[in-house]
């Protein structure tokens, strides 16, 4: 790709904010290119970044997703408190959740492909929902992590040892999951015709399905999909804290629609990539982690990320509206 | 002239003012059979009015902004950080032993208020000047004026205000407390707003399509700031209310308000589209969901979790029930 390309990715721009993001870090402290600080970003960018690669395919098609982390609890809370000791290998708890996850995200995506309804309301009412069966049904105490996921959570990729503190931190296996699982949705997108289909009808809808695509189809397999990765991340996220805690992924949704909104991917459809909303989701997490760093005390660290989203959507929208009158300016001229 | 005559029942549930005071009488029904004595005692009735204003003043705020085809998710947060703002006013200034200082709780009153409206004016400037989608404006707002609020309490409560606070906000005349005296005179002035008045027919015709109101010589940048601005003072009032009834304001006060908010207006008539709605029906949705929400207290066996699925699954019923009477409407004509 050429440098004149690259200049008009939102991806260039999100990528040297990031790289200058955490050269002032470096300046500031001396502790950021150290391995148990890598370590712990990578860490806590796991979680956010799985959501973000569903949550992106949502957006891509037109659609949003605030659901995912109620659907992610609830699947979560239901396989370990339920099936506590049940299996001694943690892949049928996976599969459980994400059949639940699946399920609940069928709810979704009918709903939305049917009536056409904004896909954030039904989302939001489907997320008050299911945390209502959590919390209501199944209970919201704290819960000990079944065996065989415990086990899980201690397998570790790596350790990163601070040689000058002697702090270290491990990289659980959970990261490789989340890398499979943005290369999954990097195939998906790029490689195969449902990608082009979520990319098709989140343009123009109507002219996807003049061009043949299967609107229905294609809305449903994404809320779906987004679904049982919600299952499956809710299980992850159980393993990697060791706990069971119903109540701490809830409220992530706007986080990680942001997250991927600052990395390029449109709000009204159409435009966005994997790549796009990794690097949002790695800024997103730097700045909430980086603040202690910095010497900003912790009080400041949500007024931070609602400058990161106004400033880094802003700036977004600002092109657009640029793009838009140049375009104007083009076609009155002829 | 025949479908006139075959249009009873079918002709109120087309007409969605008509169709909701069909809900609410049928709402109230059910409840008094239910719980008839407890339901229908002097002191339900003072707990409902005590309960409903503050999320009411939220559901009419946010309905607006979904009149124009967006949403306000900071409505809350905005509200908390209002009251955050004035409650370190009275700090500052109020040097008393808890008695008097009633000019200066309504000095902050004032202030209060006018936060509301500077916090409404900048997410209509992030929306219409900047160009931001409504969802992600306000939530970047949310994420700020929550921060705000906690660096401003340092992520605590704040209290010991002077007794005029609470006594203000807690007043009654007769059964009826102030704040359900608020409650109605801000709806009347939203309700004339938005039914009667031009800006109210610009609201409209934005939320249904916002280019045309340009090609129409309308001013989008005025419609948008005017209508976050009186959502951001009505959640500012539901602030204060908030504010007065604990004598204590916190950040993250009412978090659950915002879903609870929407809901009220979807299920009052708001199209969550856009360009259509009223507040007549926001404020008989909020009585419609005071009334449950008692009804389901009074089931002590029932946890309060419960009432979550309650408003999901009715906000998803209320759509798609609306979906099909719509549908045969429109057929019929």
């Amino acid at each position: 790709m050429s440098l004149k390309r690259l200049t008009k990715k939102t991806e260039f721009y999100v990528a040297l904010i990031l790289i200058a993001f955490c050269l002032i870090i470096q300046v500031r402290s001396g502790q950021f290119f150290t391995p148990n600080n890598i370590v712990d970003l990578l860490r806590s960018l796991t979680i956010p970044m799985m959501f973000a690669v569903g949550e992106m395919m949502v957006l891509i098609s037109g659609g949003v997703d605030c659901s995912f982390p109620a659907i992610a609890s609830l699947a979560m809370y239901f396989v370990c408190t339920k099936l506590d000791g049940v299996f001694s290998n943690p892949i049928p708890y996976f599969l459980i959740a994400m059949a639940l996850g699946l399920l609940m995200g069928a709810v979704n995506g009918f709903i939305v492909a049917k009536y056409r309804f904004p896909a954030m309301i039904v989302t939001l009412g489907a997320s008050s929902l299911w945390i209502g069966v959590m919390q209501g049904i199944l209970g919201s105490s704290e819960y000990p992590l079944t065996s065989a996921l415990y086990q899980l959570g201690q397998a570790k990729i790596l350790t990163g040892t601070n040689a000058e503190t002697g702090f270290s931190s491990n990289l659980p296996v959970h990261f490789g999951f989340a890398v499979v699982l943005v290369l999954i949705g990097w195939f998906i997108l790029n490689k195969t015709m449902l990608g082009r289909g979520i990319f098709a009808i989140g343009g123009d809808e109507v002219a996807a399905a003049r061009a043949g695509f299967n609107v229905f189809g294609t809305r449903m397999f994404i809320f779906c999909f987004s679904g049982a990765m919600a299952g499956f991340i809710g299980v992850c996220r159980a393993s990697m804290m060791m706990t069971v805690n119903p109540n701490n992924m809830i409220g992530m949704e706007m986080d990680v629609i942001a997250a991927c909104v600052l990395g390029g991917v449109s709000l009204v459809g159409g435009k966005g990539s994997v790549l796009g909303a990794v690097l949002g989701t790695a800024l997103m997490t730097l700045v909430a982690n980086s603040l202690i760093l910095l010497g900003i005390p912790t009080v400041w660290s949500r007024v931070f990320t609602g400058l990161i989203i106004i400033i880094g959507t802003g700036v977004s929208a600002v092109q657009e509206k640029n793009r838009k009158n140049t375009l104007h300016v083009a076609v009155s001229d002829q | 002239m025949n479908k006139q005559k075959s249009s009873g029942l079918a002709g109120i549930l087309d007409n969605s003012s008509s169709r909701m005071i069909l809900l609410f009488i049928v709402v109230f029904i059910i409840c008094s059979l239910l719980q008839g004595k407890n339901f229908l005692s002097p002191d339900n009735f003072l707990a409902m009015f005590r309960q409903f204003p503050e999320y009411g003043l939220l559901a009419i705020g946010i309905g607006m902004a979904l009149i124009i085809g967006g949403i306000d998710l900071s409505a809350v947060y905005l509200a908390n950080l209002s009251s955050i703002i004035a409650g370190l006013f009275l700090h500052r200034f109020y040097n008393g032993d808890g008695t008097g200082g009633e000019g200066l709780v309504l000095i902050s009153f004032v202030i209060a208020l006018l936060i509301g409206a500077i916090g409404g004016i900048l997410n209509g400037v992030l929306i219409s000047g900047l160009g931001i989608p409504a969802m992600l404006a306000t939530l970047g707002t949310q994420s700020l004026f929550w921060g705000f609020g906690v660096v401003l309490t340092g992520g605590s409560t704040l209290s010991g205000f002077p007794k005029a606070l609470g006594n203000m906000i807690n007043m009654k005349f007769g059964l009826i407390p102030i704040t359900v005296i608020i409650f109605a005179v801000a709806a009347l002035i939203a309700g004339i707003v938005v039914q009667k008045t031009k800006l109210g027919r610009e609201m409209k015709m934005y939320g249904t399509n916002n280019r045309a109101t340009i090609y129409s010589g309308l001013n989008n940048f005025k419609i948008v700031v005017m209508t976050h601005m009186i959502s951001g003072m009505l959640a500012a009032l539901s602030g204060i209310i908030m504010w007065g009834r604990y004598s204590s304001a916190k950040a993250d006060t009412g978090s659950t308000y915002t879903m609870q908010a929407i809901l009220i207006a979807v299920l009052g008539g708001v199209s969550p589209l856009g360009g259509s709605g009223s507040v007549t029906g926001i404020v008989l949705a909020v009585l419609i969901i005071q009334m449950l929400s008692s009804v389901l207290n009074m089931y002590t066996f029932i946890p309060t979790a419960c009432r979550q699925i309650v408003w999901g699954g009715l906000l998803l019923v209320v759509m798609i029930v609306n979906f099909y009477l719509d549908k045969r409407k429109k057929n019929r004509h």
